[in-house]
């Protein structure tokens, strides 16, 4: 079989991709079709940019949801004679599979558009659930600092600007190493901070529903026994000193590596969104209804959550696009030193550092995870300018 | 402004005697030490040795003493080994000079910095010639990045919402998604590689007559700069940088275009170029100063990450090898310097901050 022209291997790859070309298409007609009736998510698709944005978003999301059926081969498999192939390079012997490497092959002989694809599930997977846990943190310590002030604030302020003191590769590279692995440290780490998604959610709902005690009382249980179980079931690892369940009540295993990536972005990033948040609390609690919350006789809790953290959503939002972002970044940066996820994986840093070595010579393996994490972030960074455009307007 | 000043140095050197002493005590965890001990004298020991190699060698003592022996407020271990010689932590550099008085302390407050096991050099003069070649580079990246961003900003701030604000924009969004990793592959790619990008396109145009237009390796750069050998690490660097400053500045200049003294000066009917050059300018580029100051730290992450893959041995390159090899005093000499650094520009953007803004100068 010949091998493909560049023409041939763009419109290959947009083939490849057409559960996700599906899926953009129904989502924006029907986003567009009702966008009066959506907020402000409805109000991105009034700005060209954030559409754009949006757009690359939705690609690698479908892209990573989609990926058993987008990937021409599967990321590890090393077939002969395609080691640093060309792109659209035909296989010796196909044998029912996929023809062709549509991006070519890298040192291990591994297709590199299916690694490529393989990459965005694990960025997908990783990045906007570390942001969502940072935020969960922040929150959680930058409401009551802004909201009190006093010493506590002054403590945890200096505690965020320590962390935030520290270069982040620094950070990376002792949090990362095996010896501090060996250590358990990460483990404790974890253990902490996945704690407060759980503290939080039933601050949340006891602030407002302890009038109402039965709703309050199954709600409150609902949110510590399974928030529990996913707590434990995350933590727990066999043949570790964490082994906290049974195997038959454990959920799922986290590899130890990807536990590791996903507690250091975490903790690199609660400190900003702690700051953000302090900030815009410190900013909020002089308002009106603040303090009329206050002559209402409202608890410090349901002022902070109900009343303050509503009203300081729109910075929030944006900055929660950005930092999507930045995570991505980071998360690639992580790869890229070859720290935390195994060599193995396709994730895009790796992917990027393993490319690089031989990029003069062979620049399609390096090159197409590259433009795959920039695409990204570039989205998420449109979107967010999106976003905030729209939020000012009103 | 006096009391402000002394607050902020209290602040700081706390925040840097914490930074460093969880590096000290993350960098001598156990399992560290015991790599540590196989690397310095045998890969086969057993854990006994490994006991008595690190007693023998100060490292058995509580983590505290051990700090503060480093940095040189607590007087250096002495022992005797097993020929019953005398050894000590501030022994080790004295070694064979006869009839040197041997002091007490030897840490960082000192001046001795420690010894790197890995390039087998006193820590000091070996991070000195390092943040030299990082000096240049960054002092290159700024002449490149703060100049461009802050033309990019004041253009797309004159006017808010022209086409050439928009462009701008979108410019610096793209710039802000492009991290080190990305456009340093990608400039390599484009102008660094014989075989593929634009040199070859001009090595067939007959344009060139080497196989590349600019280097994609820096090694060349640590001994003599040129601009072949140089231009694509800047770039790369620059190229992060650049539109987070731009998007500041651009902010700034937005707010204060759309200042009351400004149509004041419309009304009286001067150009817009003097209305920009000579009312808006100095007051839109406070802000960005603070940015531009707090953006140095950022850099460093990004120096770490250039310097690997333009193999630039400069302090990023050092930080790398440091934490990857498990060299542990040369990892605290690094994380010294990043934290200096960090504080300084902190404490800088702050004072700079306040001598700028007359409005907080004045009260």
């Amino acid at each position: 079989m010949d091998n493909l022209t560049w023409p041939q291997i763009f419109l290959a790859m947009g083939e490849r991709f057409w559960p996700v070309w599906v899926a953009l298409a129904l989502t924006f007609a029907l986003s567009i079709t009702f966008k009066r009736r959506l907020g402000l998510y409805g109000k991105l698709f009034d700005s060209p940019i954030a559409m754009i944005g949006f757009a690359l978003v939705m690609f690698w999301v479908f892209a990573a949801i989609f990926a058993p059926l987008i990937m021409t081969h599967a990321p590890l498999d090393q077939l002969p004679g395609m080691r640093n192939a060309s792109p659209g390079k035909a296989l010796r012997d196909p044998q029912g599979s996929y023809p062709y490497y549509l991006l070519g092959g890298d040192t291990l002989a591994r297709d590199v558009f299916s690694r490529m694809v393989a990459g965005s599930v694990v960025v997908i997977q990783i990045a906007p659930l570390a942001t969502i846990f940072a935020y969960m943190v922040g929150i959680t310590l930058g409401l009551p600092a802004g909201y009190y002030g006093g010493r506590f604030d002054t403590a945890l302020s200096f505690v965020a600007n320590l962390i935030l003191a520290f270069p982040v590769i620094l950070l990376f590279y002792l949090l990362v190493t095996p010896q501090i692995v060996q250590s358990g440290l990460p483990q404790y780490m974890a253990a902490v901070l996945f704690l407060f998604p759980i503290l939080f959610l039933g601050v949340l709902v006891n602030s407002r529903f302890y009038v109402k005690p039965r709703f309050r009382n199954i709600a409150i249980a609902l949110i510590v026994v399974l928030g529990g179980w996913l707590y434990l079931s995350t933590l727990s690892q066999p043949g570790t000193p964490f082994h906290l369940l049974p195997r038959a009540l454990d959920l799922f295993n986290i590899p130890g590596n990807t536990m590791i990536v996903f507690v250091s972005v975490v903790f690199v990033n609660s400190p900003t969104v702690f700051r953000i948040v302090r900030g815009l609390t410190f900013d909020i609690k002089s308002r009106d209804y603040v303090a009329a919350a206050q002559t209402r006789g409202e608890g410090p809790w349901y002022i902070m959550l109900w009343e303050i953290l509503p009203n300081a959503r729109g910075p929030l939002i944006v900055d929660f696009c950005l930092r999507i972002g930045y995570t991505t970044i980071l998360l690639g940066v992580l790869g890229f030193f070859g720290l935390g996820l195994s060599p193995e994986s396709p994730d895009w840093g790796s992917t990027i550092n393993a490319g690089s070595r031989l990029l003069a010579i062979y620049p399609i393996p390096a090159l197409a995870p590259a433009l795959a994490l920039m695409s990204l972030v570039l989205g998420l960074n449109l979107l967010a300018d999106g976003l905030r455009e729209e939020s000012l307007k009103d | 402004m006096l009391n402000f000043l002394a607050r902020r140095l209290v602040t700081m050197l706390l925040t840097a005697l914490c930074l460093t002493f969880i590096v000290f005590a993350l960098t001598n965890l156990h399992p560290n030490l015991e790599k540590l001990a196989k690397q310095q004298a045998s890969v086969r020991m057993s854990d006994a040795q490994v006991t008595s190699w690190l007693a023998s060698h100060g490292y058995a003592r509580p983590l505290v003493q051990r700090y503060g022996e480093w940095l040189g407020v607590v007087p250096g271990w002495t022992g005797k080994d097993a020929e019953g010689r005398p050894t000590g932590r501030c022994l080790s550099h004295y070694e064979g000079i006869k009839g040197a008085t041997i002091p007490r302390y030897c840490g960082i407050l000192q001046g001795d910095w420690g010894y790197s096991t890995v390039f087998r050099e006193g820590v000091g003069g070996f991070l000195a010639t390092r943040l030299a070649a990082t000096g240049w580079l960054m002092l290159w990246v700024l002449i490149v990045m703060i100049p461009t961003s802050l033309v990019m900003g004041v253009l797309a701030g004159m006017r808010e919402g022209s086409r050439l604000d928009r462009t701008l924009s979108v410019a610096s969004i793209a710039s802000t998604s492009t991290p080190e990793y990305v456009s340093g592959v990608v400039l390599i790619v484009l102008f660094g590689s014989s075989f593929t990008g634009l040199s070859l396109l001009f090595k067939q145009w007959g344009l060139i007559s080497g196989g590349v237009i600019l280097k994609g390796n820096a090694t060349s750069a640590m001994s003599h700069i040129t601009f072949d050998n140089f231009a694509l690490p800047v770039a790369t660097i620059s190229i992060y940088g650049v539109g987070y400053i731009a998007r500041m500045t651009r902010a700034s200049m937005t707010e204060v275009m759309t200042a009351q003294y400004i149509r004041t000066a419309r009304l009286k009917g001067v150009k817009f170029r003097n209305i920009v050059l000579r009312h808006a300018l100095r007051n839109a580029l406070i802000a960005p100063f603070t940015v531009i100051m707090l953006q140095i730290p950022w850099l460093l992450n990004g120096v770490v990450v250039t310097e690997t893959l333009f193999s630039y041995k400069g302090f990023g390159w050092t930080l790398v090898q440091a934490a990857s090899n498990n060299d542990i005093e040369l990892l605290m000499g690094c994380s010294v310097v990043a934290v200096i650094v960090v504080l300084l520009t902190q404490l800088i953007s702050d004072i700079g901050y306040v001598y700028l803004n007359p409005r907080i100068r004045i009260s």
